[in-house]
């Protein structure tokens, strides 16, 4: 037992003596989630819109009112003519456009019909859409306020609403996506290559000619990374907690555990990848290619896998992440207890028990 | 201690062991002696039960390398051929490492390693990567005996090393070899073969011969005459030509030109040389070296 301890300082040392380690250790989980908190963010708030208003009466007043004053919006300008409008979109700050057209209140009352129109800068599509939604519901909402109650004997008036994530912020989303990929970097790229790094150095040659016993090399190098992962686990959700208010509506100590599990799972494969690789190199790249990729584009954390054609669908299926994505968010945003996410739990602790398996089978006791 | 019986091992369509046999005792220091690619590293990772021979027995300290890996693990000591520390860890931290790696202490076996260390001692805190080539070995041979192995086993331990360095390396092994450690080493050095109690000159994956290296120079069949004082490609090219040459190759500056037994004297040589324009040269007549040696069972074996 205690060359365990031995193994486990050794390791530490390694890491705490290595910056380039250390950078991807503790720096990048923070810049992950600032970045994915602030930059990257799909989220409509204060856009820029133009109000062409070619009437000028108390109604289109009161729409225009009505917009800005959602949070969404801000008045960028207010052309006076379609050819300013033009030269506003071109600029490029303007995102939506409002136009309404001569005469508005007065043909509202006469004819019971008047034209708004929204012209949206597609260029960036989502944000486009999103736009024109929002501006849509304004103006349906101030439509009904001011018809008050409709004649008609008859409506069906859909009422939407987000639960979970009610304000549609995409902190929630991204907070269980970073922890998914931080893991996986720490756990199975950070081991593959400490591993590795002992073939290529020729230390390796020296453990295995030595009475130890092979579980001893691996557990004594999977325990630092499991302490460390753990580590940054409770970094990122912090950060998401307390910076981005996303709320942790479940179980903490179930979430940690499943966070545990998803470690054990990533741990495995990393040691699996380092048992067929001998250089650090070739093990950056296979984690990198075979793992990051398909964790960051398959597991739904950018693109939802309902979206994905059939084939990528299935294969989702294999990727630990994806389980453990859905897991995280249904602790943290609904709040549900192991019940409902025990076929999630189950599949993953199925991967890591045939990821363990084979990389104990794989492991050599001997140089080939 | 080491009994090894036609071991064979081929990576994939390579023979790097093809049938190598030898026996060492208890307490010699035993030197396997070849080039680059001779094999030398795969006969010391089977011996080390790290890799599984095709074919063939080979017996250390009595026990068999594949069945008895796990004994055997416990009593060898092996400093592979590359520098095979932690870089990043200091010279102390390594030790220590390595002894509890065994299950033992530095303090334990102080003793065995106290000449050896007290040269690394002044470095102690230092980083086992910023040590000179020469004290890098050093530690990495106090690691192999930290824990007072029985058998050692050393895979080119002067490569790259300085020759002051490579003197007190020797020295240190034949004070193990005292200690009644037995040692097996490999150099592609062929001037340290003299230092070992027996050779074995190993090429292509064989072994030519094995005895003591007195044995081995005194066994050369040729008259070996040293050359100098010319350009050594000019006597090279012009001595190939001789009738009576049996062999001719550079060594450094000068040139060893074998002759069969009785074949030609020091007048014949002379003679032939002047009429090729090589009046200049100096002729010695020398006893053969390993090196010689081991160029007469290459081309024997060729």
């Amino acid at each position: 037992m205690k060359i365990f301890g031995i193994f486990i300082r050794k390791e530490f040392w390694h890491i705490f003596r290595d910056k380039r380690t250390l950078l991807i250790l503790f720096g990048m989980p923070v810049v992950q989630v600032i970045l994915f908190g602030f930059a990257i963010t799909n989220e409509i708030k204060e856009a820029k819109i133009a109000i062409l208003d070619k009437s000028h009466d108390h109604l289109t007043r009161q729409i225009s009112n009505k917009l800005l004053s959602s949070g969404y919006f801000i008045l960028y300008s207010q052309p006076e003519s379609d050819n300013q409008l033009e030269k506003a979109f071109q600029e490029g700050k303007t995102k939506l456009a409002v136009v309404f057209e001569p005469e508005f209140a007065q043909r509202l009352n006469k004819d019971r019909h008047a034209g708004i129109q929204l012209i949206a800068d597609a260029t960036d599509p989502n944000t486009a859409n999103m736009l024109i939604g929002y501006a849509s519901a304004i103006i349906r909402n101030w439509q009904m306020d001011f018809l008050g109650n409709p004649k008609l004997p008859y409506t069906i008036t859909p009422e939407v609403k987000m639960v979970y994530n009610p304000e549609m912020k995409s902190v929630f989303m991204f907070v269980p996506g970073v922890i998914t990929i931080i893991l996986m970097l720490v756990s199975a790229m950070m081991t593959s290559i400490a591993v590795t790094r002992e073939k290529e150095l020729g230390t390796m040659e020296v453990l295995l000619a030595s009475p130890i016993k092979p579980f001893f090399i691996i557990v004594g190098k999977v325990i630092p990374y499991l302490v460390l992962s753990l580590f940054n686990a409770s970094v990122i959700l912090m950060l998401g907690t307390f910076l981005f208010g996303m709320p942790i509506e479940g179980n903490l100590l179930l979430l940690m555990a499943e966070v545990t599990l998803f470690i054990i799972t990533s741990l495995a494969l990393g040691i699996f990848i380092s048992t067929r690789t001998s250089s650090q190199q070739t093990a950056m790249m296979i984690s990198l290619m075979a793992l990051m990729l398909p964790t960051i584009i398959l597991s739904g954390f950018i693109f939802p896998v309902e979206n994905m054609p059939l084939p990528l669908q299935v294969i989702s299926n294999i990727i630990p992440a994806k389980w453990f994505i859905i897991i995280v968010k249904s602790i943290m945003l609904k709040g549900v207890g192991l019940g409902e996410i025990l076929k999630e739990t189950l599949i993953l602790t199925g991967m890591a028990a045939f990821f363990i398996a084979l990389s104990v089978k794989n492991f050599k006791i001997r140089l080939e | 201690m080491i009994q090894v019986q036609d071991i064979r091992k081929a990576y994939n369509k390579v023979q790097a062991l093809d049938g190598i046999s030898f026996e060492v005792g208890k307490g010699e220091l035993f030197g396997i002696i070849g080039p680059d690619g001779a094999g030398k590293s795969t006969l010391f990772r089977i011996l080390t039960t790290l890799l599984l021979p095709d074919s063939g027995t080979a017996l250390v300290d009595g026990l068999d390398v594949v069945k008895d890996y796990k004994k055997i693990r416990n009593r060898i000591g092996y400093m592979p051929g590359r520098f095979s520390l932690y870089q990043d860890l200091t010279v102390e931290e390594n030790l220590n490492f390595f002894a509890s790696l065994f299950g033992t202490t530095v303090e334990a076996n102080y003793d065995l390693i106290k000449d050896i260390f007290i040269m690394l001692e002044p470095f102690r805190k230092r980083r086992a990567g910023a040590l000179s080539g020469g004290m890098k070995q050093k530690l990495a041979l106090s690691c192999a005996l930290i824990h007072a192995p029985k058998v050692l086993f050393l895979d080119e331990p002067t490569t790259g090393v300085d020759p002051v360095s490579r003197k007190e390396f020797w020295e240190m092994l034949a004070k193990l070899k005292e200690k009644g450690i037995t040692i097996l080493v490999s150099t592609p050095y062929m001037d340290e073969a003299s230092l070992c109690d027996r050779v074995g000159l190993m090429q292509d994956g064989r072994i030519f011969t094995i005895d003591t290296p007195q044995a081995i120079t005194r066994s050369f069949p040729k008259d070996l005459w040293e050359i100098s004082g010319e350009h050594v490609y000019k006597l090279l090219k012009v001595l190939e030509k001789f009738s009576f040459t049996h062999a001719v190759h550079a060594f450094g500056e000068v040139v060893h030109l074998s002759l069969p037994k009785g074949g030609a004297g020091s007048l014949e040589i002379m003679e032939y040389l002047l009429e090729n324009g090589c009046g200049q040269a100096e002729i010695k007549r020398i006893d053969a070296g390993i090196e010689d040696c081991f160029m007469e069972y290459m081309n024997e074996y060729a």
